[in-house]
């Protein structure tokens, strides 16, 4: 069993982002290398601390450089949009101060800030998102051959037997689901769903359609385990988590740890696959929710009203 | 019905709890005739195995009557009223590992397995009465037990052997002689097995039938050793010896040629600076198991020996002797038992005559005497050295 979890960075192949990282470099690069000239094309005095200050913003557009190009995040654009507020504060003064040796050239600086500022809050704006894209994979291996276990995936209804937090899944037309599923803090989520791919043996690919409560989307690939020994299993799942890094921390606060929960499905759906039903013990009776029961119920066998509650 | 139960650190009560039920569709549920205290158990009760809830009933080694067959059951299999001796791990019968006859790393029986995979990197199956890490799955120290996948597990028995004579299949015979197994005995092996209980004992016994010419037994307890000789067995007193002297004296110096570990855990040490290092370490936890009898046999074994550990650990130990052990091609075997892969060829010995567990048996009393038993095995009261009850 092998299960993954990492959130995608979409920012990666943005060419917004890499555009703006590219600018930083390039801004970046001549401020460092030779801070007497940058000042002197902005038309400000060459004097140490003018030098000094030209070095230090160099640096800092380096730094976003390197967050940019190689692990963009959104917090590097709001860097730069704070380096910006820095860099109009300074002009500004310079415009102020100014002898009027090479005015136009400050002036014409301070508009190119200026609209860099504005194209580094659009970015930073669109690019921070409300939720955080996760992508969950899992692996297991049953000793049924592929053609079996895609014809036990693909009977959707029976998904909830083993995925321990969906409720319901109804088909509703040939390619086309609806899902009921319990979501953190006790809240509920429905979503319809339809089938992008269905390659017999080998492939199913779902995803969600709009107006979702969770965007999601998954696939399910089967290939023939090596030896004869059946079916390996991959899952990835990708949904965008409500609440971002903040909300993901808190569920997983409250014992939601969603690859934990992956991982133990697919334990099921192995379960299933090889003998039957989801084995149950008197300390976790409820057998799909088993995890969500510790402290468990003792190994002892359960009264009449708790046998009524697990097995419901 | 009336059950032991685990109600703390060196606790057991009978209590009164509700009958079982059938959860499963291959259930069945058994009126017990026979069970048995386990030197495992005496972890579980010495608090070394986690997760364990007040309240679990303790048992793996029990057999009876069925009384009720769940609907996945077919009658060629299983009914009411079948005599049954029932393997401590749950098996599943259809995953690699059951079908590569590693019945003990069942992938399918333990619900907790989650928990068992992070502490043992992979999950193992699920065992009765033993902690929530096994399972939650409640123990057979009781009147009545439900068998988990029973066609796939419960051995029938069809011929007029007592309990007493067939009850050990459960889990002490079959894992003594796995120990001698996986030993791969050739002739003129001597075999030396450290621990005297009930499962040494039967690691010895199952040794000479596999054909080694000398069996040596290593214990502190005088009575488990003159039981060990009453075979004829060689004994080695390890309070008054040192072991690897003894062993190489024994041996004409080469050291024993294959080296059984039946001790496990909670093992004690001759020199008792070596044993309170153990456990001084083992109470704050910075190691949990007290691993002497396997240092003592790793260093003991002849160049190119085996080493087979059959005695329970649970989690870390300190000080492994890895040098001894690569620089002499030793090769190390274990697991806990793969029971069903032995219940048939032991029920045939057994039955044959040239393997008798009753001689264990020292103690029988009723379950509601449970904890007397307990007592009574922990504390090795009145020569004790196998207890069984009987409902």
């Amino acid at each position: 069993m092998k299960t993954d979890i990492r959130s995608t960075s979409r920012l990666r192949q943005d060419p917004l982002v890499r555009g703006l990282g590219w600018t930083s470099a390039l801004l970046g690069v001549p401020q460092v290398v030779a801070p007497a000239g940058f000042a002197r094309t902005l038309g400000v005095d060459d004097t140490s601390r003018h030098r000094s200050a030209t070095t230090a913003v160099g640096v800092r557009e380096l730094a976003a450089a390197t967050g940019l190009l190689g692990r963009p995040h959104p917090a590097w654009l709001w860097g730069r949009v704070g380096g910006d507020l820095m860099d109009l504060a300074m002009l500004t003064r310079a415009l102020r101060n100014h002898d009027g040796r090479g005015l136009g050239r400050t002036v014409v600086a301070t508009a190119a800030v200026t609209a860099i500022t504005a194209t580094d809050v659009y970015a930073a704006v669109t690019r921070t998102r409300r939720s955080t894209p996760m992508e969950l994979t899992a692996a297991t291996t049953v000793t049924q051959p592929p053609d079996e276990v895609y014809a036990l995936w693909k009977d959707l209804e029976r998904l909830p037997d083993f995925m321990a937090h969906l409720d319901e899944v109804r088909v509703t037309g040939p390619r086309t689901s609806h899902w009921r599923a319990g979501a953190p803090f006790g809240k509920e989520v429905e979503w319809d769903a339809e089938t992008t791919q269905d390659v017999p043996g080998q492939l199913l690919a779902w995803r969600s359609v709009d107006g979702a409560d969770i965007d999601n989307s998954g696939e399910v690939r089967f290939a023939p385990a090596p030896g004869g020994r059946g079916t390996e299993i991959k899952v990835t799942l990708r949904y965008e988590l409500p609440g971002g890094a903040l909300g993901r921390a808190a569920a997983r606060y409250f014992g939601e740890e969603p690859h934990q929960q992956l991982d133990d499905d697919l334990r099921r759906f192995k379960q299933i696959a090889e003998t039957g039903e989801v084995v149950r013990s008197e300390g976790a009776p409820g057998g799909k929710r088993a995890r969500r029961e510790f402290p468990q119920h003792p190994a002892r066998p359960l009264t009449e009203d708790e046998l009524k509650e697990a097995l419901a | 019905m009336k059950a032991n139960c685990w109600t703390g650190r060196n606790s057991v009560e009978v209590q009164d709890v509700p009958d079982p039920s059938i959860l499963n569709s291959r259930d069945v549920i058994v009126k017990i005739t026979a069970t048995a205290i386990c030197g495992s158990d005496l972890h579980l009760v010495d608090g070394y195995v986690p997760t364990m809830e007040k309240g679990d009933i303790l048992g793996h080694e029990f057999m009876g009557e069925v009384v009720e067959v769940g609907p996945g059951i077919s009658d060629g299999d299983l009914r009411v009223g079948d005599r049954v001796v029932v393997p401590f791990p749950i098996a599943c019968g259809a995953c690699a590992s059951c079908r590569a006859e590693l019945y003990s790393c069942c992938e399918n029986t333990n619900p907790n397995a989650g928990l068992s995979e992070k502490l043992f990197g992979h999950p193992t199956a699920g065992i009765y009465g033993y902690s929530h890490l096994t399972g939650g799955f409640a123990g057979g120290q009781a009147e009545y037990a439900r068998v988990v996948l029973a066609d796939a597990n419960a051995l029938k028995i069809e011929s007029d052997l007592s309990d007493e004579q067939v009850l050990f299949l459960s889990d002490v015979l079959p894992t003594g002689y796995m120990g001698a197994d996986m030993c791969d005995i050739q002739e003129g092996d001597v075999v030396a097995v450290w621990g005297a209980g009930p499962v040494g004992q039967f690691a010895m016994d199952s040794a000479r039938v596999l054909g080694a010419e000398k069996v040596i037994a290593i214990d502190k307890e005088n009575y488990r050793l003159d039981m060990a000789a009453a075979q004829g067995y060689t004994t080695i007193d390890f309070e008054d010896n040192d072991v690897r002297s003894a062993l190489l004296e024994l041996t004409g110096g080469r050291g024993p040629d294959k080296c059984i570990d039946a001790v496990g855990l909670e093992a004690t040490h001759g020199a008792s600076h070596v044993h309170l290092y153990d456990r001084a370490k083992q109470a704050v936890r910075s190691e949990t198991d007290r691993p002497h009898a396997l240092r003592q046999a790793i260093l003991s074994c002849r160049s190119g020996g085996v080493v087979s550990v059959i005695g329970v650990y649970g989690g870390l130990i300190d000080k492994f002797p890895a040098g001894a052990w690569m620089n002499r091609s030793l090769t190390l075997r274990t697991g806990q038992c793969h029971v069903q892969k032995y219940m048939k060829p032991l029920l045939g010995l057994i039955g044959q005559g040239k393997i008798d567990p009753t001689r264990v048996i020292t103690h029988r009393l009723p379950l509601t005497e449970g904890p007397t038993g307990y007592d009574l095995f922990k504390n090795k009261k009145d020569r004790c050295e196998k207890v069984v009850l009987a409902p």
